[in-house]
């Protein structure tokens, strides 16, 4: 009955909160194409006043980091304290620095 | 949690679960659910919990789909214009939280198709209330405060469940579903408010959606096989038998509140345990609704199959509308 080939496409959906914000992820819809694709996550992911733009991109088209590689990629960066600024000593009566 | 703990003390041995598996990966991964971490798609998890979570988000998609026949039934019979567009935009909700579901689910592995494949063939489960039929008006009103009083109940631990991608989608169903408690609520107070035969609709609604909400929450904790592993991986975080106790002592003085009895002869308020005593559910029941001999079960089904077998032109011309347009872009 079901043939893989048959289902449509996946896509991913981003959603702007509005202007000033950036699209963040919010799931994803099938859709045999683009336009469908908008619609679709239009009436899944903003039916109560979530967004002004849509991003949809077909899934298969994003790169993810693997987790396994997650040490190496992200842990260098747990003893660099010095690069955030309340590492460094400021006398307290040293102002607007 | 208190009783999440005692599960874990009290748990099987680990390599009972999975004694093929990896034990130092699923020593990490016991580990970081032990820590309330949360697991993602890409992350290594064992295989047991990949079925589990399959076959309970799946069930759970199935359900939210299946739960718009019930009430879709009623959309042209709405006794106002404010009660149609309430109720057309609860049963478009039911659709969404149905596709978040699945969504979730797919991120495990399993295809759309196979899931929906499954629900026809009668191999998935859904929810036992949606077996029930809505005789009248009432019954929309009964449905949205009791079935998904019942459901909030279920779903809000759900947005803390182990899984991300579940706990995202629950995240998104709660912040929707408390308008469809309330719709529901407001209706049952107009109906017990008002002539005395629309009261009496309104009582006999909650006499037929009592219990069947109660069974919502699953068989007795002693019966429920799947629940301490479901604990411990925290796909689950309270008991069957804790969340039905919630629901009664919640939903008790919401029917007080509006001058309708709660049909139940054994129900009394226990000082001690500060919680409704509630009497026998009847599980032979709900056995016999789960196995599918619910009073509406096969027109559920046949609804489902038909909507999918009818659409089968839509979902093939699509896709070859999708083609011709790629291929004349390509050129």
């Amino acid at each position: 009955m079901s043939d893989p080939k048959k289902e449509w496409p996946l896509w991913e959906v981003f959603v702007r909160a509005k202007n000033g914000l950036s699209h963040k992820h919010v799931g994803s819809v099938h859709a045999a194409d683009d336009r469908m694709a908008i619609e679709a996550a239009r009436d899944t992911y903003t039916r109560r006043m979530e967004g002004v733009s849509l991003w949809v991109v077909p899934s298969a088209a994003i790169v993810a980091s693997d987790p396994a590689e997650a040490g190496p990629l992200f842990e260098p960066a747990e003893d660099k304290v010095y690069r955030h600024p309340t590492f460094y000593v400021v006398p307290d009566n040293v102002k607007h620095i | 949690m208190y009783t999440t703990e005692l599960q874990n003390q009290a748990g099987k041995p680990k390599a009972q679960v999975a004694s093929t598996e990896d034990p130092a990966l699923l020593e990490a991964f016991e580990a970081r659910v032990a820590a309330d971490e949360f697991i993602e798609p890409k992350d290594w998890m064992p295989e047991a919990y990949r079925r589990t979570l399959v076959r309970q988000i799946s069930q759970h998609a199935h359900s939210e789909i299946v739960g718009m026949l019930p009430e879709g039934n009623w959309i042209s019979r709405a006794p106002t214009l404010r009660r149609k567009a309430v109720l057309l935009a609860k049963v478009q909700d039911e659709g969404g939280h149905g596709l978040y579901l699945y969504a979730a689910a797919e991120t495990l592995g399993t295809s759309r198709d196979e899931m929906v494949e499954a629900l026809h063939s009668g191999k998935a489960k859904y929810s036992t209330i949606f077996n029930y039929p809505t005789l009248t008006w009432a019954d929309i009103g009964a449905i949205g405060w009791l079935v998904d009083g019942a459901a909030i109940m279920n779903q809000v631990p759900l947005q803390r469940t182990s899984y991300g991608p579940y706990a995202r989608a629950m995240v998104r169903v709660c912040k929707e579903e408390s308008f469809h408690q309330r719709q529901g609520y407001e209706i049952m107070m107009a109906m017990a408010s008002g002539t005395p035969e629309q009261k009496r609709m309104a009582q006999d609604a909650l006499n037929r959606w009592w219990w069947p909400s109660l069974m919502m929450f699953g068989p007795p904790d002693e019966n429920s096989p799947n629940t301490a592993q479901s604990m411990r991986w925290r796909i689950k975080r309270d008991t069957n038998d804790e969340l039905r106790q919630k629901f009664v002592d919640v939903t008790v003085p919401q029917a007080e509140a509006i001058g309708l009895t709660v049909p139940d002869p054994d129900l009394k308020w226990n000082e001690a345990k500060g919680g409704h005593d509630f009497g026998e559910i009847d599980w032979e029941e709900f056995y016999a609704v789960v196995r599918g001999e619910g009073p509406v079960a096969k027109e559920r089904m046949k609804a489902r199959i038909d909507a999918w077998n009818d659409g089968a032109w839509v979902r093939e011309a699509a896709l070859a509308h999708a083609a011709k347009r790629n291929a004349r872009a390509a050129a």
